[in-house]
């Protein structure tokens, strides 16, 4: 077994607040881990540690073997991390497959401009964005422009894919096919980091669970095993021993 | 590149370039030509900044002047030839500005629009102080140059038709850029440049690369302008006036496509020279060009072409 993605001890502050907290562990080739915890946990901060976004101030990240600690997003993206943001980021002015077209040739595999087309199309077309490859970035609706993210990111080739929350604000018949695209994603062989809110969706979607809460790690584990975990249970799911009062209160009422 | 209709259009522009004004041998058409060329130029290359990578630079008369200062410097202190010293024009103030870009273009929107007018100012005020470029009188070059081009007569076509080939560089340049992947890089950026580097695109390189590739000919056909007049000075040369003009015209005909900006400047050309000849409205084509900015920015934000790409939507498939 050989980790393709290793984080040793990160830690990044802004100013007074500590965002991520020595944080440590490893990510399987193929495997899909999901990263859960309350708002303001370091979830998307520790996304933007992992592509560079921000450096981390303490801490080592390794991918596939390569010290990628601060390194530009643009040199971590080469070497075959893509990612999707929870706040979209459209190329507003371009067309769906120029928006693919832009992750295919700067991606992992340089492609030039005219393969990068083909690969692009192949992007849209695993997203069941087909219809509006011709329309402009701005024009989508939500649940097109969170298709669009992870378009453009499987156009760059990833062997890492980095997801956050691109199930948020879709409507159930819409999760549901982006759950099936995920599923395609990972059956094609790429390694998926996902931060997700939906639990049902991340639960069986995942092979493992890492749990933050304040930035630093509270648990790791199989689905079941961290759902079961009564701080896990605690700090995000909820409390059972309150839930239990209540349903006990509402009995006797 | 080549197969492509627009490939053909360009050409023909040059060629009509060439062609009306030597037919007849008309000067004052020639002359017109000579500075809607000059304009175009400028816009074209500013283009690639502005409507390209999305960063407003307020210098691009820098390239300008100093590309004509290092020309003329170059003929008249040491003898070398027009081609000669053009080329070493281009290239130098092209280095120049790749060095600086990787600095300045760190800065993003209102930041980096300031640091541009910023280097007008300070290289305007540089120029003045430093001896060998005559400080703030500037360089005179005697007729004598022209004779290696065959008398002054003969010079002024020559040099119109280098214009012409610098017009017709810039508009190749423009649509080779738009059409390959730095291009698409480059439109990333203008979009959001986050995302971009997010997405791969090596961003501070593709900035800095396409500042100085705007630099080249502007700088070439600065060297041919003030070579034309045989003498340069620093308010001449680095006049702010030019590149707001520049500006102008990239909104005027919508930034970020080729024609537009071409057939902006072209326009604006004739209505500056119609502006500057009547006895009304003398030195009144700022005022003017200040009032379409505004109209522009207020009314059709994606301009000339917008408009046509509205009316005609197939022209989009043959024009860049």
């Amino acid at each position: 077994m050989t980790a393709i993605l290793e984080l040793d001890r990160v830690s990044k502050r802004f100013g007074g607040l500590q965002a991520v907290h020595d944080l440590s562990f490893a990510m399987r080739e193929g495997e899909i881990l999901g990263l859960i915890g309350p708002n303001g946990a370091g979830k998307s901060t520790l996304f933007n540690l992992i592509n560079g976004v921000f450096a981390p101030n303490t801490g080592k990240i390794v991918f596939t073997g390569i010290d990628i600690t601060g390194e530009k997003p643009y040199v971590v993206a080469r070497h075959g991390l893509a990612r999707t943001h929870q706040i979209v980021q459209p190329l507003t002015n371009m067309t769906v497959l120029e928006n693919c077209t832009v992750g295919a040739c700067f991606g992992r595999e340089n492609l030039p401009l005219s393969r990068a087309r083909d690969v692009a199309r192949e992007a849209v077309h695993l997203t069941g964005l087909d219809d509006r490859i011709d329309m402009l970035a701005l024009h989508l609706t939500i649940a097109g422009k969170k298709r669009l993210e992870l378009a453009r990111a499987l156009a760059a080739r990833p062997k890492l894919l980095l997801l956050d929350e691109v199930l948020a604000g879709l409507n159930p018949t819409e999760v549901e096919h982006m759950i099936g695209v995920i599923h395609r994603i990972r059956d094609s062989g790429v390694t998926i980091l996902i931060i997700e809110h939906l639990m049902q969706a991340i639960m069986s979607l995942s092979h493992r669970i890492v749990v933050l809460n304040y930035g630093e790690k509270l648990a790791e584990g199989l689905p079941a095993e961290v759902a079961r975990d009564p701080q896990v249970v605690e700090a995000y799911l909820g409390d059972p021993k309150l839930a239990e009062q209540l349903h006990g209160g509402a009995a006797h009422a | 590149m080549i197969r492509r209709p627009f490939f053909w259009i360009i050409g023909l522009v040059i060629a009509a370039f060439v062609a009306l004004p030597a037919i007849g041998n008309d000067v004052q058409m020639r002359e017109s030509l000579a500075l809607a060329c000059v304009y175009i130029t400028l816009a074209s290359n500013l283009n690639l900044m502005l409507g390209y990578a999305g960063y407003i630079n307020f210098g691009s008369i820098v390239f300008f002047g100093l590309g004509g200062y290092i020309c003329i410097w170059l003929v008249d202190s040491y003898g070398w030839s027009l081609a000669l010293s053009l080329l070493a024009a281009g290239i130098g103030v092209s280095g120049l500005s790749f060095i600086f870009g990787l600095g300045i273009l760190r800065l993003r929107g209102p930041f980096f629009a300031l640091s541009t007018i910023g280097i007008v100012e300070g290289v305007q005020a540089f120029v003045e102080n430093f001896g060998p470029w005559g400080g703030s009188s500037g360089i005179y070059i005697s007729p004598q140059v022209f004779q290696p081009l065959g008398g002054s007569a003969q010079a002024l076509w020559v040099i119109y038709f280098l214009l012409v080939a610098a017009m017709g560089a810039s508009l190749y340049l423009s649509y080779a850029i738009k059409t390959s992947k730095f291009g698409l890089g480059l439109i990333a950026i203008g979009q959001n440049e986050d995302a971009a580097a997010i997405l791969g695109v090596p961003t501070p390189r593709y900035k800095a690369l396409v500042y100085s590739a705007s630099a080249f000919l502007p700088a070439i056909t600065g060297g041919l302008y003030f070579f034309k007049g045989a003498f340069i000075q620093p308010s001449d040369a680095f006049d702010l006036t030019l590149s707001t003009e520049a500006i102008v015209i990239c909104m005027l005909g919508g930034q970020g496509t080729v024609t537009g900006v071409a057939l902006g400047a072209y326009l604006y050309e004739e209505l500056r020279g119609y502006l500057l000849t009547t006895a009304t409205f003398s030195n009144f084509q700022l005022v003017i060009a200040g009032v379409l900015l505004l109209l522009i920015v207020l009314f059709f934000p994606s301009g000339l072409m917008g408009w046509i790409y509205s009316r005609f939507p197939r022209l989009k498939r043959v024009l860049e």
